[in-house]
């Protein structure tokens, strides 16, 4: 039997018959939860709140995308998980840490397991590619030889080359992230999360500021390593074909609920585009 | 059938009414730019302006324009001295104050401050440095260490961190949020979301403030020297006191350069590192 219970979706206005997350394929025991949220809340001090109760299993190596309307709660609820904004209500467990009761310090170690990739690359625009990669080091380690390349210790610079060469931007180790194009910019931000050695990793729209192209070259790439580091992922996306492609389950978001919840590859776009109505 | 073109006045006619150019004050913004004003007007008299005075004084100023040039290089090395020792004091009283005013301006913002009692407590330091003028920062000074450029160099450092420690914090406020969020992601220390997100963000304003404060810092250094804080302040009120002007004029002429080629230099590192 699965760890992870399937939510009931009789009174649900989109209902998708195969809800059940997919288990690892040839898996003979049950794939350990990754992620469980439970009713969570969050209000930004409007009446009806962003997250209104969100139920929510990942499970270890699935690959989980978020779909919703803007303002659905996605960026909310990836946030929440690493309380990078504060949730109201609500449990969460995240690689078996009750992520809500933790310590700060504690809190921070949880962060280090987790890679995080956002809409905007959140890179920091004066310093270098490397220099950028090698701040994901201070996940594991505390000091200033983390703040830059030109004080890291040569391990941990080659390792940050070694994540900038999976991204496939070796060449561009030394360039300021600010004369990046907008797809290699969020290249260098995987590879800054790779950097961590996470366990878990979550993207907040990672292609939404890129042209078709490049957001179809990065989505690419980051599912494939993904899944080559067996690495569970849980990312949002407008982009319904991303969805469909990249993910195995697809958990749909609307007015702050999970309104579906189903195998990716069960899904077709018109049922899909009924979270957006 | 086509109906009947409408244009732009008949549109004018029927549509919402245009706002005013400008919104009427009320009678309490009113009266408040009333009082500025009046107060205003009765400074003018409080400092006994004298167009009579200004017009009677003009042959002086002449007179002793004249008496200035050509102006009397004789103690030129002794003054070129001076204006060095005017120079060492504002870097190195500028250098150290910057330095110092990091971590006071980091505990000063209130994004990065560890805590809100070390916020107000530095807040209230830098804004005590910053409103107390430097001249009152030499006298202490001298007091307390006594004549010469050390003085007067201790002095620039309280002004530089008062000034730059402001401008500093408000930079660290304005730095955007996402690569802090990113870090903070990761799991990064307080301390190294500070070095590795922040600071970088605010670096071209911290550039701009230090250089700025240097040149601020060479033009009072001048001044300090009136109390006997060291530099070529000294030199220039003996030169006026003994009714040397020529002599004054040389000195005048060369702090006018030492400014000068410091504004200089650092418009063209400013231009070149932002």
């Amino acid at each position: 039997m699965l760890a992870l219970q399937p939510r009931p979706l009789a009174a649900d206005p989109i209902r998708v018959e195969a809800a059940a997350p997919t288990p690892l394929a040839g898996a003979a025991v049950p794939a350990a939860v990754d992620l469980d949220i439970r009713g969570m809340v969050k209000s930004f001090g409007e009446a009806k709140p962003v997250l209104n109760g969100v139920d929510l299993a990942v499970l270890r190596g699935q690959s989980v995308a978020l779909i919703g309307a803007n303002g659905a709660g996605k960026s909310t609820l990836l946030r929440c998980c690493l309380r990078l904004i504060e949730a109201e209500g609500g449990s969460v467990r995240l690689l078996e840490r009750d992520v809500r009761r933790l310590a700060p310090r504690d809190l921070r170690r949880l962060r280090a397991r987790v890679g995080f990739v956002f809409q905007r690359h959140n890179l920091v625009p004066r310093l270098s590619a490397l220099s950028n990669v090698v701040h994901g080091a201070q996940a594991r380690h505390a000091g200033a030889r983390y703040w830059l390349h030109g004080l890291a210790p040569k391990a941990v610079r080659e390792e940050a080359m070694h994540c900038l060469d999976l991204v496939g931007l070796p060449h561009i180790a030394r360039q300021r992230v600010d004369s990046l194009s907008g797809g290699q910019s969020q290249r260098v931000a995987i590879a800054r999360a790779l950097m961590q050695r996470p366990q878990f990793v979550m993207a907040d729209e990672p292609v939404a500021s890129l042209d078709p192209n490049a957001g179809e070259e990065v989505m690419g790439l980051f599912s494939d390593l993904m899944r080559r580091e067996g690495l569970t992922l849980l990312f949002s996306s407008h982009d319904l074909r991303h969805a469909v492609d990249y993910a195995d389950r697809i958990v749909g978001l609307r007015a702050g609920r999970v309104e579906l919840d189903g195998p990716a590859r069960a899904q077709d776009f018109a049922g899909l585009r009924e979270i957006y109505g | 059938m086509a109906e009947p073109f409408v244009g732009p006045s008949a549109v004018a006619e029927r549509g919402p009414a245009v706002p005013g150019r400008f919104d009427r004050p009320g009678i309490g913004t009113f009266l408040a730019y009333l009082l500025a004003i009046a107060f205003f007007v009765a400074s003018i008299d409080g400092i006994g302006i004298s167009v009579e005075d200004l017009v009677a004084g003009i042959p002086g100023i002449g007179r002793m324009i004249g008496q200035m040039f050509p102006p009397d290089l004789s103690r030129l090395d002794s003054i070129a001295l001076a204006l060095l020792e005017t120079f060492q004091m504002a870097l190195v009283g500028t250098v150290f104050g910057i330095v110092l005013s990091l971590p006071l301006a980091i505990l000063a913002t209130r994004s990065q401050t560890p805590h809100i009692l070390l916020y107000g407590c530095s807040r209230a330091l830098i804004s005590l440095f910053r409103t107390v003028p430097d001249l009152v920062w030499a006298l202490l000074f001298v007091i307390a260490v006594g004549l010469g450029p050390f003085a007067g160099a201790l002095a620039i450092m309280i002004d530089t961190i008062g000034f730059c420690g402001r401008f500093f914090a408000e930079a660290m406020e304005e730095a955007d949020h996402g690569p802090q969020e990113a870090l903070t992601a990761l799991g990064a220390s307080r301390l190294g979301r500070v070095f590795c997100a922040v600071i970088p963000a605010a670096l071209p304003s911290f550039i701009g403030a230090s250089l700025f404060s240097l040149e601020k810092a060479t033009r009072a250094s001048v001044v300090l020297g009136l109390v006997g804080a060291g530099g070529i302040g000294i030199e220039l009120k003996v030169a006026m006191d003994l009714f040397s002007y020529a002599q004054a004029a040389t000195i005048i002429l060369s702090i006018f350069l030492l400014v000068l080629v410091v504004e200089r230099v650092s418009t063209f590192l400013r231009q070149r590192v932002i």
